[in-house]
């Protein structure tokens, strides 16, 4: 159910202004679109969601998720990653991910995701998905893409930081029945791939990788850390004796990334990376609770104990907070946590709110029976 | 709590603070069982009963569109009003209480919500989730109590305008969502004084309650009934019955809820520095159930749980039913009573004490004095001796 109206575009005929105000007079205090999405949750004008529509194994933990974009879906520039809301037990979750795929002339869009251990929506996603769930998207974004003009270019990749870099050579070099396809546009480009796996078996696309190499159109260099030992950056001269020309494009988890920016810096070369993870929340006992938005209250930072309703501590502090029963039952003290972790303190129950992973809005917590559990930023 | 130490068999008098604070534990543990297995049955549960009710909405109002044939008539009024006691009591009532917040789907969420009502969302959850769930049963902080136009407990004063509080109550049971959004409103009160009147604040409320009004009235009886055409009145006929018939049985389902013979209130006093096992046991004992079919729970949006509803009002709804015979097992545990009964005898035993208390609450003694002078009037009478005369 939305409270918002859509907005009618002023330069469409007035008539079919008409109708959409009829309609949804007809149907307050839901909107039409509350009715229509029970049949057609991909139409044009819904929010933005997909359907999966198949799931194949890449390895014993990892699959390819193929969604069906609603009508909306913008389009997306290989590297680029889109966050995709999935329920959990029933809860909402948001996620970001490489898209695997370049556009794809079904229409449909990939991911590749790789079960973490004690990853509640990776795990999720490659063992319980089924085709026909539907998912909430958003439109794709990343500034990680592929110069369009051709060049030589170094990728490094770090386990399932190769996702995004898949979806580029997808892109550059399509493999139909007859094999590799060699388009004119890919002539422009020399790329290495540097691949960084802890073992041989647990590298996703190994072989796509292998496969374009053995065609001549890459080259691949393939690292495992049970067999070549963890990568040490210096050793990228010898890896890649070329590696002054070109430029790097790396996909990691964030010890590789910034070893391999200090290594790029020093040698004064070109370095894009890509890491979707960029906080690592501590949970503890009580912490600072940020206010930001547009109350009264904006812009005050409250130290709360973990034994203290925020609702009190921020009273305390002076800071105006909806409030209403203060014993946890009537929401009417709610508000969105944007970052960081709160316990519930009847329960323990720790509920964290993560940028880019939960919802952009912020996940609601209940003030009054929550404290901080770490630092935190309210929506208020 | 004094009003319940006043009567002669005081409900609570066996119990040790001990026993309250234990029996606090142990509801939570009732509470935290259900917690800890919430998931993804309860949410395709919540999704399928929108998803129905709101395909029950339409087809209902699409055979409306030909209500000038009887039978599609009696079929659409009954499948509208159907869909409309059903978005009220098992959808709207609870996701405004945040019992599927968890979920965190925006699109059925507490903050979020609106609901096919006079009273707009916003004020409801403030009267209703925030004093009378907070203040149950207590008298003068409640004002579900009699909804501040009738007399329901014998401690409320009695003045001679309660006289007509049967005439009250039916016309509040016809009009129910308008008498929600009048009390939501505290419009006795608000209307009262000039000053009160003028107020920016309530103005503001009323302002948006009266924009709710226009376009709930808009949609039922007038863009339905023009899109029905040669059926319009048939269509605003049919929509007027579907709306009586959804205030009339929410308006039966609630009065079941805090109303019947059993049910306890507490005085002002008594509540405070209450401790969470005193704040249960108040709601145990300020609230009644329905007993019934699976169909009937559902229709009254599991409000006929309503003592564990009142215990765990964020509770997914579904799970009331699940919970009931561990709660009902406590009350025994305790030595309360788990007040019950079916939806015929608990409306007509709401309806009795409406009718009683219209009254004085030693109205028939006074009458008996009269007639018999020379029997022994005791010079202090409770009210409870009063009320079972």
């Amino acid at each position: 159910m939305s409270l918002t109206a859509p907005s009618t575009r002023p330069d469409r005929p007035s008539l079919r202004r008409r109708l959409v105000r009829l309609a949804e007079r007809a149907t307050t205090p839901l909107l039409p679109a509350d009715y229509l999405d029970l049949f057609d949750p991909l139409r044009p004008g819904a929010d933005l969601r997909g359907r999966i529509v198949e799931v194949h194994p890449e390895t014993a933990d990892a699959a390819t998720i193929v969604i069906r974009p609603g009508a909306d879906w913008a389009g997306h520039v290989p590297g680029q990653y889109v966050r995709i809301g999935v329920d959990v037990d029933g809860i909402r979750q948001w996620r970001a991910y490489s898209l695997t795929h370049g556009p794809r002339p079904d229409g449909f869009i990939s991911i590749t995701v790789k079960a973490v251990p004690g990853g509640l929506v990776s795990t999720h996603l490659v063992r319980e998905s089924r085709p026909g769930t539907l998912v909430h998207l958003e439109q794709a974004q990343g500034e990680f893409v592929l110069p369009t003009d051709g060049g030589k270019f170094l990728f490094v990749t770090a386990g399932s930081g190769v996702t995004p870099v898949i979806g580029m050579l997808r892109n550059l070099y399509p493999v139909a029945d007859g094999g590799v396809v060699r388009l004119a546009r890919a002539a422009a480009y020399d790329i290495v791939v540097l691949h960084v796996a802890p073992s041989e078996p647990d590298s996703i696309f190994i072989d796509n990788l292998r496969a374009l190499d053995a065609a001549g159109l890459i080259r691949l260099v393939a690292r495992y850390d049970d067999e070549h030992g963890v990568l040490d950056v210096a050793d990228l001269e010898t890896l890649v004796p070329d590696l002054h020309e070109r430029s790097t494009l790396a996909c990691g988890p964030g010890g590789l990334l910034d070893a391999l920016q200090d290594h790029h810096d020093a040698r004064g070369l070109d370095l894009l990376t890509e890491q979707f993870r960029v906080t690592t929340l501590v949970v503890g006992e009580g912490g600072t609770v940020d206010f930001t938005g547009s109350s009264s209250g904006a812009g005050t930072t409250v130290d709360a104990d973990g034994a203290t309703p925020i609702l009190d501590a921020a009273e305390a502090a002076g800071v105006l907070m909806p409030s209403g029963c203060r014993m946890g039952i009537c929401f009417g003290c709610v508000l969105p946590l944007k970052e960081g972790a709160v316990r519930d303190l009847r329960t323990g129950a720790v509920t964290t709110a993560t940028p880019g992973e939960t919802e952009g809005s912020g996940v609601p917590i209940q003030t009054c029976i929550s404290a901080a559990a770490g630092a935190c930023v309210i929506d208020h | 709590m004094t009003v319940l130490q006043k009567k002669a068999h005081n409900p609570i008098g066996h119990l040790t603070p001990e026993d309250i604070e234990q029996l606090g534990v142990e509801l939570d543990a009732i509470r935290q069982s259900v917690i800890d297995t919430r998931g993804a049955d309860d949410a395709a549960y919540i999704r399928k009963v929108i998803d129905a009710q709101r395909k029950l909405e339409l087809g209902s109002r699409a055979i409306l569109l030909i209500s000038m044939f009887p039978p599609a008539w009696v079929v659409g009024t009954a499948g509208l009003a159907v869909a409309k006691i059903i978005e009220n009591m098992e959808i709207g009532h609870n996701v405004m209480h945040g019992q599927w917040d968890w979920m965190r789907d925006p699109k059925i969420h507490s903050t979020t919500w609106e609901w096919d009502n006079a009273s707009p969302s916003e004020q409801w959850k403030h009267s209703h989730n925030e004093l009378h769930h907070t203040y149950t049963n207590v008298i003068g902080k409640d004002n579900d109590l009699g909804y501040g136009i009738m007399r329901v407990d014998e401690d409320q004063r009695w003045v001679p305008f309660y006289t007509a509080q049967p005439l009250w109550n039916f016309v509040n049971a016809c009009f129910f969502e308008y008498g929600i959004a009048a009390y939501d409103l505290e419009l006795g009160k608000n209307l009262a004084t000039k000053e009160r009147r003028n107020d920016p604040e309530f103005r503001a409320r009323a302002k948006v309650t009266l924009k709710k009004i226009r376009n709930q009235m808009t949609k039922d009886y007038v863009i339905h009934p023009l899109v029905s055409g040669p059926s319009f009145l048939n269509t605003l006929a049919a929509n007027a019955t579907a709306n009586l018939i959804r205030n009339l049985w929410t308006h039966s389902v609630i009065m079941c809820g805090h109303f019947p013979e059993g049910v306890e209130t507490f005085e002002r006093k008594s509540i405070v520095g209450e401790t969470r096992g005193e704040w249960y046991l108040r709601q145990m004992l300020g609230s009644a159930n329905i007993s019934g079919s699976k169909a009937m729970h559902f229709m009254t949006g599991n409000l006929s749980f309503q003592i564990e509803h009142h215990l765990f009002p964020d509770l997914p709804s579904n799970r009331y039913q699940q919970i009931a015979p561990q709660v009902q097992a406590l009350f025994e545990k305790y030595g309360l009573t788990y007040t019950t009964g079916s939806l015929p005898r608990q409306v007509a035993s709401a309806w009795k004490k409406v009718i009683r208390l219209s009254l004085p609450n030693n109205f028939g003694r006074k009458a008996r004095a009269k007639v018999l002078p020379m029997l022994p009037v005791p010079t202090r009478r409770t009210v409870d001796d009063a009320a079972a005369a």
